[in-house]
């Protein structure tokens, strides 16, 4: 098409106008691409910067080591042992069977553990290590290291598992720890990172639980770069954790250990308690269990076995359990009576056999009678009705009072799980608890240590140094938390006249010296190691006539509560043996043969027994040592 | 007869055509294109395989297409845009039929040396044609309704088969392109009034007829569309890449974290890094400076176009020129503007820096036409 001059310059002259302004409008948006650019790179860069290190960066948290656990003398009673796993990085092997089955050839391989592995596997993330398999022994892991070379993607990696190397020993002082659970993540507004590590161990019971803040230590962190995958490319930096203070505990592993092989297979529990500061040598309770078999989950059968077991070997009867004190709580009461000036020792009460009192009839446990009988005879004797007298007289404000001040209805801050605090009855709390008013009967229950009144073998131990001090000694079951020695427990004067509690140990060094005393016959005859005590039967079922023709369980519980040597006091002991029938019988030799191991700290010579009893302690010392030796040497070939 | 064949005399011939060649804008594309190198060398970890050493190679293929085509004059161009326009539809419904398919959409006809795409081939195809239309028909006709309702249809035709690929991106620039090139022939602006409208219509009509019989667009288009339009925090949804686009870009600051120290880029946070989200690297890697320096060079491409175009008396090259010159403009402005979250993800790419033959090839056969068209205008 021919086109003039003037069309051409027409042509010429409209796409130029157009083309300029389309040009201006395309810089125009240049300009706007330009300042965009500017707003997101310099104004929001900082903004975007932390964006991107986010992205990149990411945490992890290295586990801190646990602190141990130590008895006084430096034994270990739990302590971490490293483990070793066997871990397969599938993209590291072209043929992950083949690798599986080369490493079964070398190793034994748990058919469920590998179904797991391999069902683990995620193929979008092939460069997460699964584990073949935990826990293998060091001859295993050992043999798979030599092998390395044909065992492409196979690694192995140590991490670490708390073992209790005296195992059933502490099992309720010292507890376990196990994997964490739902229950200890809730124990925190906001959980620690370091928990949600796949298998760490939490401290579930006892020392370990109480502690568990403390011993745990602070994680660790190091920062790694990772991809959109989460794959770790590179470490930036790391920050080393600090591990767990160790604990030194005032326990004796010594006399632990005999003291629980002495109850055997009676369900019972005994406490011992140095007077100097308080401290807790001893705090058995039989039956016990392995912690160990915890630590990785028990088994279902193991598990069914502690719980039907009508001993409760699961219990930690020595603080969580409350019994009625029967007579050990005669003690509270003639104190009571002493410190208010309402008696005086040598006032005698005339014992008929019984008491009636509001129209009810209260016996005696000698239904005969004692006669005229003083303190100290009440006392040898164990005379009820010599006590309901006093309770008639000092009221049961003034006996409750008494009973806290020596230490009862208080948990003592043991830190143990589930620790009673027992219970000390007065008019108040039977309002509150029953909404009733307290009448005369109560209080003359009480007064013997029966109706309301429960305390643990902890507190009566604390009862026993607390009478023999005049002290308000507590317990102490720490003695070290790293390199910090914790407070003494000795506590202060009771401000109780020396006087009163003379008269009381003179009572209960007729209980078991006097030959007429309830515990005559577990005496210790070396001289300055005599010992005063008091027995107590805690009645479980009221019409039990003859504990040995009724049923285990509804017979009496027997007490026993003593200290040592008796003019020079060293220790406080406490024993319950549950349904052991009366505690003279049942508690109070345990009571005399730890309280001798305490004082010797080891067997004692056989002339610090009664001569009738040598040939049987004999015996029985050469039983008990040649149970510790096939223990000691079943628990260093499990180590 | 044309205009530029009367004054045949005056063009330059043989061997000396090499001198009038526009070397400043050879200059400036072998420029970006090495920009290109550098990045698709980055993005491979410091690599030249998987994406450098094809793309140089294509590069250079490139450049020896260009060349041939700015020697041959560009009255022949002229009349081979016919059978230009009518191939590319000739291949548009080959790929309908025996296309492959990429991410859920039928692109591309593999060729066994080089996959093509005959939409890329499109975009020059119709800009090329209209510029002829233009310059065949008399310039009193041009804003007559039946003398424009033919290019629209010229444009509706391929972006239609386009669409239906469905490559909502190519489809939108191709008719953004030639309704440049009709724009810049002189129709008269009421046409562009009406279209305006019927696009406000459109895309009203869009949105009233999701989950309806009727539905017009895709699924796939209305969540592309959504995401962009929602403003949500979700950063592991659908709007990922973007935020780890965006993230890349924003945390490269004034002057970047260096060659190859881009975060996001090593640690494979950001999708496509190599195509549609080339650009964040960049300005990753070389921060504020290395992005705006970048986007001078495609404006400077630009304006050597329109400075070529308006020195060209002759109808064809001019409006040719500056069609081609626009269409690359939208080429990058698209794909920064959806790198930076000015538009939605339509997947554009990066025109000569985005890994990619078809469309790098095609543009240096249009920065050929370029060429051709600055060598043999009259003077």
């Amino acid at each position: 098409m021919r086109r003039t001059v003037r069309e051409t310059e027409e042509s010429a002259r409209k796409i130029t106008r157009r083309g300029l302004l389309l040009g201006s409008v395309q810089l125009g948006f240049a300009g706007v691409l330009a300042l965009r650019m500017r707003h997101m790179q310099v104004d929001q860069a900082n903004e975007f910067r932390l964006l991107a290190e986010e992205n990149r960066i990411s945490i992890r948290f290295i586990p801190p080591t646990r602190g141990r656990i130590f008895d006084r003398n430096g034994t270990v009673i739990a302590e971490n042992e490293p483990t070793y796993r066997i871990v397969l990085v599938p993209e590291d092997t072209d043929d992950v069977a083949d690798v599986i089955a080369r490493v079964s050839s070398l190793v034994e391989l748990d058919e469920n553990d590998l179904n797991r592995a391999l069902a683990s596997i995620n193929p979008s993330r092939p460069f997460d290590p699964v584990t073949l398999a935990d826990r293998v022994s060091w001859q295993d892991i050992s043999r798979v290291a030599a092998n390395a070379p044909a065992l492409p993607g196979v690694s192995t990696e140590v991490g670490q598992s708390r073992i209790y190397p005296q195992a059933e020993l502490y099992a309720h002082v010292a507890g376990y720890v196990a994997k964490v659970n739902e229950r200890n993540l809730n124990r925190y507004e906001d959980p620690p990172a370091v928990l949600n590590l796949p298998g760490f161990q939490f401290g579930q019971v006892g020392i370990e639980s109480k502690y568990e803040d403390l011993l745990r230590g602070k994680a660790g962190a190091k920062r790694v770069e990772v991809n959109n995958a989460n794959r770790v490319m590179r470490e930036l930096d790391r920050r080393e954790g600090q591990p767990g203070p160790d604990l030194q505990l005032t326990v004796d592993t010594d006399l632990q250990d005999y003291a629980l092989a002495r109850l055997g297979d009676e369900s019972a529990s005994v406490v011992v308690m140095d007077l100097e500061q308080g401290d807790l040598l001893a705090i058995a309770s039989a039956p016990s269990y392995d912690p160990n078999k915890f630590v990785h989950g028990i088994s279902t059968a193991d598990y069914a076995f502690l719980r039907d077991n009508d001993h409760r070997p699961q219990a930690s009867k020595t603080v969580q359990d409350a019994y009625p004190p029967g007579s050990t709580f005669k003690m509270v009461t003639a104190l009571a009576a002493l410190d208010a000036g309402l008696v005086a020792p040598d006032e005698t009460v005339y014992c008929p056999g019984h008491m009636e009192v509001g129209g009810r009839k209260f016996h005696c446990w000698k239904r005969s009678g004692h006669g005229n009988i003083n303190l100290e005879q009440s006392l040898r004797h164990s005379c009820d009705v010599y006590y309901y007298d006093l309770a008639l007289k000092v009221g049961i404000e003034r006996i409750a009072a008494m009973a806290r001040r020596l230490g009862l209805g208080d948990g003592h801050g043991v830190p143990m799980s589930a620790v009673t605090s027992g219970l000390v009855p007065d008019k108040a709390w039977k309002q509150r608890k029953h909404k009733q008013d307290w009448v005369i009967g109560d209080s003359v229950n009480a007064s013997i240590g029966q109706g309301f009144v429960l305390t643990s073998p902890m507190q009566l131990a604390v009862m026993a140094a607390r009478i023999a001090t005049g002290r308000s000694i507590s317990p102490r079951l720490v003695k070290r938390i790293g390199n910090v020695e914790t407070p003494s427990r000795a506590g202060v004067d009771l401000g109780l006249n020396p006087n009163h509690l003379l008269q009381i140990h003179r009572g209960m060094y007729a209980v078991s010296n006097n030959r007429r005393g309830t515990a005559y016959k577990s005496r210790i005859i070396a001289d300055g190691m005599r010992m005063a005590g008091k027995t107590g039967t805690a009645q479980v079922s009221s019409t039990v006539v003859d504990n040995k023709s009724v049923a285990w369980e509804k017979r009496d519980h027997a007490l026993f509560v003593n200290f040592a040597p008796w003019d020079n006091p060293k220790i406080a002991v406490s024993v319950v043996v549950e349904h052991g029938g009366g505690g003279s019988i049942a508690a109070a030799p345990i009571a005399r043969d730890v309280t001798l191991q305490a004082l010797y700290g080891g067997n004692p010579p056989l002339d610090a027994y009664p001569t009738k009893d040598r040939a049987r302690i004999k015996a029985l010392q050469a039983r008990l040592n040649r149970e510790r030796e096939e223990r000691q040497a079943q628990r260093n070939s499990r180590a | 007869m044309s205009f530029l064949e009367q004054n045949i005399k005056s063009v330059p011939s043989g061997w000396r055509k090499v001198l009038h060649v526009n070397w400043a804008l050879v200059v400036l594309i072998c420029a970006v294109a090495s920009v290109g190198f550098l990045m698709l060398y980055s993005v491979a970890g410091g690599s030249f395989t998987p994406w450098a050493e094809p793309q140089i190679k294509r590069f250079i293929l490139g450049l020896c297409a260009m060349f041939f085509v700015a020697f041959v004059p560009i009255w022949f161009w002229r009349n081979m845009a016919v059978v230009g326009y009518l191939a590319g539809l000739g291949l548009l419904i080959a790929v309908e039929l025996f296309g492959s398919k990429a991410g859920g959409a039928v692109r591309w006809i593999d060729l066994g040396f080089m996959r093509l795409q005959p939409s890329e081939l499109m975009k020059i195809a119709v800009v090329v044609l209209l510029a002829a239309y233009y310059d065949w028909l008399p310039l009193k006709r041009t804003s007559r309704p039946l003398w424009v309702a033919i290019p629209i249809l010229l444009v509706l035709i391929p972006v239609a088969l386009v669409f239906k690929q469905p490559d909502l991106g190519t489809a939108l620039l191709i008719a953004i392109g030639g309704g440049l090139v009709i724009f810049l022939a002189g129709v008269s602006l009421w046409y562009f009034g009406g279209v305006v409208a019927l696009a406000v219509v459109l895309v009203i009509g869009v949105f009233e007829s999701r989950d309806t019989s009727w539905q017009l667009l895709s699924n796939y288009h209305y969540d592309r569309i959504e995401t962009f339009l929602e403003d949500t925090d979700d950063p592991l949804g659908k709007d990922y890449h973007i935020t780890q686009a965006k993230i890349a870009m924003g945390s490269g600051g004034w002057t970047g974290k260096g060659f190859m120290q881009g975060t996001q880029s090593r640690l494979n946070f950001l999708p496509e890094k190599h195509t549609d989200f080339i650009f964040n690297i960049l300005a990753e890697e070389f921060g504020f400076v290395g992005g705006i320096s970048l986007l001078l060079l495609y404006m400077l491409i630009v304006v050597f176009c329109i400075f070529s175009a308006l020195q060209n008396k002759d109808r064809f090259s001019s409006l040719m020129t500056l069609g081609i010159g626009f269409t690359f403009f939208l080429y990058f402005a698209v794909n920064m503007s959806m790198v930076m979250e000015l538009a939605p993800v339509v997947g554009v790419p990066l025109p000569m820096v985005s890994f990619g033959g078809s469309a790098m090839l095609v543009l240096m056969l249009g920065f050929g036409l370029v060429q051709s068209a600055h060598i043999h205008r009259p003077r």
